[in-house]
């Protein structure tokens, strides 16, 4: 699997539909310049994925897009009311999680879900002590805030990518 | 185009648009750069989000067929938006670090030049 015209058919696959969406009306030309691309951008970003999670439970996964694409509604209009309110009542802070996860490429995602929402903000993995520092617009309290970042993102993670 | 699809289009683009000026709004109102940090990620996500699927919607009636580009578009925005944040995010800590640091060490020097100072003055 790991050496061959195509070590990784799942990022081969994604590049060859994006190219084909992006390209929209399909002619013979392009179906071959993005195969080529297919092949192409695997083989040089090999370095940069030096050891990539097994998704083991792909429907867990798809009913945790839905329930990131649901947080992402519901924090936008508390934010929103915070927003236009009284500026004195937030109280942001800098917040430790403490992770469970070791896997580099999971950590990133569960960054970038922590970035996506609105009112939370990732700033900083430390991979010493394996904390993700994460920046809150409002957290009356961060222990509350870790605890659910940790039940609402991170164990789903951990459950997708069995790590 | 029928009116309910040109009325679903018009309500995603007016709350697209409404929900980029309240991100803007958070930006210019917050007090301090990571706060104001949350105000474009959150126009990012939802608010660009319900203005492609807007164009989604008008295209793919226009033209006929499905237009995916919008999807692409937002994938590709779903990817960037938290790196940039995270970058964005980074260099303001290690800045504030850095000031810190700075007026740490001018604090020192000054209390080391306090004596001669008090010297002159006797």
């Amino acid at each position: 699997m790991k050496r061959g015209l195509l070590p990784r058919p799942l990022l081969s696959a994604t590049v060859l539909l994006l190219w084909l969406v992006i390209s929209s009306p399909v002619s013979a030309g392009l179906l071959v310049l993005g195969s080529l691309l297919a092949v192409a951008v695997p083989l040089l970003t090999q370095a940069f994925w030096p050891d990539p999670p097994r998704l083991v439970r792909p429907a867990r996964a798809l009913h945790f897009v839905g329930v990131v694409a649901a947080d992402i509604f519901t924090a936008n209009w508390r934010v929103a009311r915070q927003v236009i309110g009284p500026l004195c009542r937030l109280s942001p802070a800098l917040v430790e999680v403490p992770l469970d996860l070791r896997d580099p490429f999971v950590v990133t995602l569960l960054a970038s879900v922590v970035s996506l929402t609105p009112g939370t903000v990732a700033i900083d993995v430390d991979r010493r002590r394996w904390i993700l520092l994460v920046h809150a617009l409002d957290a009356p309290d961060p222990q509350v805030l870790a605890r659910a970042i940790k039940q609402r993102y991170e164990l789903p993670l951990r459950e997708i990518f069995a790590c | 185009m029928s009116t309910a699809t040109e009325s679903a289009v018009a309500v995603l683009i007016v709350l697209g648009a409404l929900v980029v000026l309240l991100g803007s709004i958070g930006l210019a109102r917050l007090p301090n750069f990571l706060d104001r940090l949350h105000g474009p990620t959150k126009a990012t996500t939802l608010g660009v989000g319900a203005l492609l699927l807007a164009s989604a919607i008008f295209f793919s009636n226009r033209d006929g067929g499905v237009s995916l580009h919008e999807l692409a578009i937002l994938l590709f925005l779903f990817l960037s938006a938290p790196v940039s944040a995270h970058l964005l995010a980074k260099a303001a800590l290690h800045r504030q670090h850095a000031v810190n640091r700075r007026d740490h060490e001018a604090l020192t020097a000054s209390d080391s030049s306090l004596p001669g100072d008090i010297d002159e003055a006797s």
